[in-house]
C-alpha cells in the first residue's frame, strides 16, 4: 500500500472532502473504493466505531471523520500547497464554526447506507409538497447565512478561504454534486443567483478548481445512483 | 482593533451546562482571567443574541469583543490563543486527529444519550440505558490504562467528557444506571480529573444537577411532544443552583 490511502466511495460527499484536501496538497494516495452494499474488512478494522467512509490511512494509521481528515491533511502536509485552515486562532474558530453549521444543516439520514444519498436540507426526504416547500425555505435560509459568512470570510476574494480553497469551501463544496441532483429532482435552484449571488458564483468556481473537477462526481452518474438507491 | 471597553474575556454561560463547563476548565487550565456571566435562558441577554445570532446558545466566549461559539471550538481556540502554556492538544498531528475524533464522539453521543436516561421511561429508557452503557464502554476501552485520554497530559477529550460525570448521580437516580459499575476503569480517571483545580472549581455539585434534572422532568411532563427537552429552551427558573420560579 502507498504511504497514503483513502477508503471511500465515489458518490460520498464526505469522501470528496478528503480527496479535495489531498489534491490541494498534491498528495499521492491510493483510492480504495468500497464495493457498494458491502463493507470491507479493512474498513471495519480501520473505523470500528462508526464503520463508515472516508478513512484516511497514513502509514497504515487510520484517521476518521471527513473534516478531521481535512484538518489532519492540512497539518501532516503543512509544507506542501497552501494552508487549508488559516493561521490566526480567531479565523480558525470562524472556519470551524461554519463547517459545523454546514454539517448540521445538510443532514444525512442515518438509516441509509454509507454511500449516502444526502437529504440536502430534508428536501429529498420530504413526503408532501408542504414538507418539501418548508425544507426548501429552510435550505434557502441556511444558504443566506452562508452567503453572509462568505462575504465575511472571503474578504472579497474567490473562496471562503480567501485566494485559495479552504476549510469551509471543502465542507460546503463537497455537497455541490448532490445539490445539482436535488435541484433537478425537485425542479428548483438551491444556489440561486438571485437569492445568494456570491455563493452561486462560488459554486461554479469551486467545481471548476483543478483540485476538485477530476473528483467531483458527474451529475448524471449521481442521478443514476440516486435513482437506484431510492428505488425509482 | 477592539475598543478599550471591549477588551478582555467574557464567558456567557449557564451554570449546569456541561458545554459551558468545558470552557471554564480550559480557561482555568491556561490560568486566564475572564468574566463569567450567567445567562437566563428564558430571557437571553442582548449580548448573547448579538454574539451568537445563528444559534442563540451558550457557551459563547467573547475575546476583545469577538465572539467564539460551540464549546469544542472554544476550547481549541483557547488552546491556540494561549499556546505558551498548558497545551490542551498534543503536538503530534496524528495524536491531535485522534483527540478530535474522540472529543467529537463525546459531543455526538453523551448529551443526547444521557438526556434520554432521565427523560424516558419503561422500555424506551431500557433501550437508552443499553445505548449509554455502550458509549461508556467504548470510552473505557479508549482510555485503557492511560492517565488521561491523551496519555500523560490532561487535554481535549478529558475536557469534553468530564463535565458529564457530574450527571452520573442523576443517571443513577433516574434510570438506575451506575456509570461506575458499568465502566469501572473510568472511575480512577474521574477521580484524577477532579483532583485538578480547573475541574473541581468548574463542575457543579451532582446533587444540584439532580435537583435541576427533577425540575426539567416536571417541565417535560407538561410539554407533550416527542422532542428531547433541551434545557436552553426551558430553563429560566434556575439561578445559581436554586429554584426561583417555575416555568409553564
Amino acid at each position: 500500500m502507498a504511504a497514503a490511502a483513502l477508503i471511500g466511495g465515489w458518490p460520498s460527499p464526505f469522501v470528496l472532502r478528503a480527496r479535495v484536501a489531498l489534491n490541494l496538497k498534491g498528495v499521492e494516495y491510493e483510492f480504495l473504493q468500497e464495493k457498494y452494499g458491502e463493507k470491507s474488512e479493512l474498513l471495519l478494522r480501520s473505523n470500528p466505531v462508526y464503520k463508515k467512509v472516508p478513512v484516511l490511512l497514513h502509514h497504515d494509521k487510520p484517521v476518521c471523520e471527513s473534516m478531521i481528515i481535512v484538518e489532519y491533511v492540512d497539518a501532516a502536509w503543512a509544507k506542501s500547497g497552501q494552508a487549508i485552515l488559516p493561521a490566526d486562532p480567531y479565523e480558525r474558530a470562524l472556519h470551524r464554526f461554519w463547517a459545523v453549521y454546514i454539517d448540521d444543516k445538510v443532514r444525512m439520514p442515518p438509516s441509509i447506507s454509507d454511500l449516502l444519498v444526502p437529504s440536502m436540507f430534508g428536501i429529498a426526504k420530504a413526503q408532501t409538497e408542504e414538507a418539501k416547500a418548508e425544507s426548501v425555505e429552510q435550505a434557502w435560509a441556511a444558504l443566506k447565512l452562508l452567503e453572509e459568512a462568505f462575504e465575511k470570510l472571503s474578504k472579497g476574494k474567490a473562496f471562503f478561504g480567501g485566494g485559495t480553497i479552504g476549510y469551509v469551501d471543502i465542507a460546503l463544496g463537497a455537497y455541490l454534486g448532490w445539490a445539482k441532483v436535488i435541484e433537478q429532482m425537485a425542479g428548483l435552484k438551491l444556489f440561486d443567483e438571485e437569492k445568494t449571488p456570491l455563493l452561486a458564483v462560488w459554486a461554479e468556481r469551486f467545481c471548476a478548481h483543478e483540485a476538485v473537477k477530476e473528483v467531483m462526481p458527474e451529475t448524471e452518474k449521481l442521478m443514476e445512483f440516486a435513482k437506484m438507491r431510492l428505488g425509482k | 482593533m477592539a475598543e478599550g471597553e471591549n477588551k478582555g474575556l467574557v464567558l456567557l454561560d449557564f451554570w449546569v451546562s456541561p458545554f459551558g463547563q468545558r470552557c471554564r476548565i480550559a480557561l482555568a487550565e491556561k490560568g486566564v482571567e475572564y468574566e463569567y456571566r450567567e445567562e437566563n435562558l428564558r430571557d437571553k441577554s442582548p449580548l448573547l443574541l448579538k454574539s451568537n445570532p445563528v444559534h442563540k446558545k451558550i457557551p459563547v466566549l467573547i475575546h476583545d469583543g469577538k465572539p467564539v461559539c460551540e464549546s469544542l471550538i472554544i476550547v481549541q481556540y483557547i488552546d491556540e490563543a494561549w499556546p505558551d502554556r498548558a497545551p490542551l492538544l498534543p503536538a503530534d498531528s496524528y495524536a491531535r486527529a485522534q483527540a478530535r475524533f474522540w472529543a467529537d464522539l463525546v459531543d455526538k453521543k453523551m448529551y443526547e444519550s444521557g438526556t434520554k436516561l432521565w427523560k424516558l421511561k419503561g422500555e424506551a429508557q431500557e433501550e437508552a440505558k443499553k445505548e449509554f452503557i455502550e458509549i461508556l464502554k467504548l470510552l473505557e476501552g479508549e482510555l485503557g490504562d492511560k492517565k488521561y485520554f491523551g496519555g500523560d497530559t490532561f487535554g481535549l477529550v478529558d475536557i469534553a467528557l468530564v463535565p458529564f460525570t457530574a450527571w452520573f448521580y442523576s443517571y443513577e437516580a433516574c434510570a438506575n444506571l451506575s456509570a461506575e459499575k458499568e465502566a469501572p476503569k473510568l472511575v480512577p480517571w474521574v477521580k484524577r480529573c477532579r483532583e485538578r483545580e480547573s475541574v473541581s472549581k468548574s463542575l457543579p455539585d451532582p446533587l444540584k444537577v439532580y435537583e435541576f434534572v427533577c425540575f426539567l422532568k416536571k417541565l417535560c411532563s407538561w410539554h407533550v411532544n416527542g422532542h428531547l427537552c433541551r434545557p436552553e429552551y426551558i430553563v429560566g427558573g434556575f439561578r445559581h443552583g436554586r429554584l426561583t420560579s417555575f416555568v409553564g
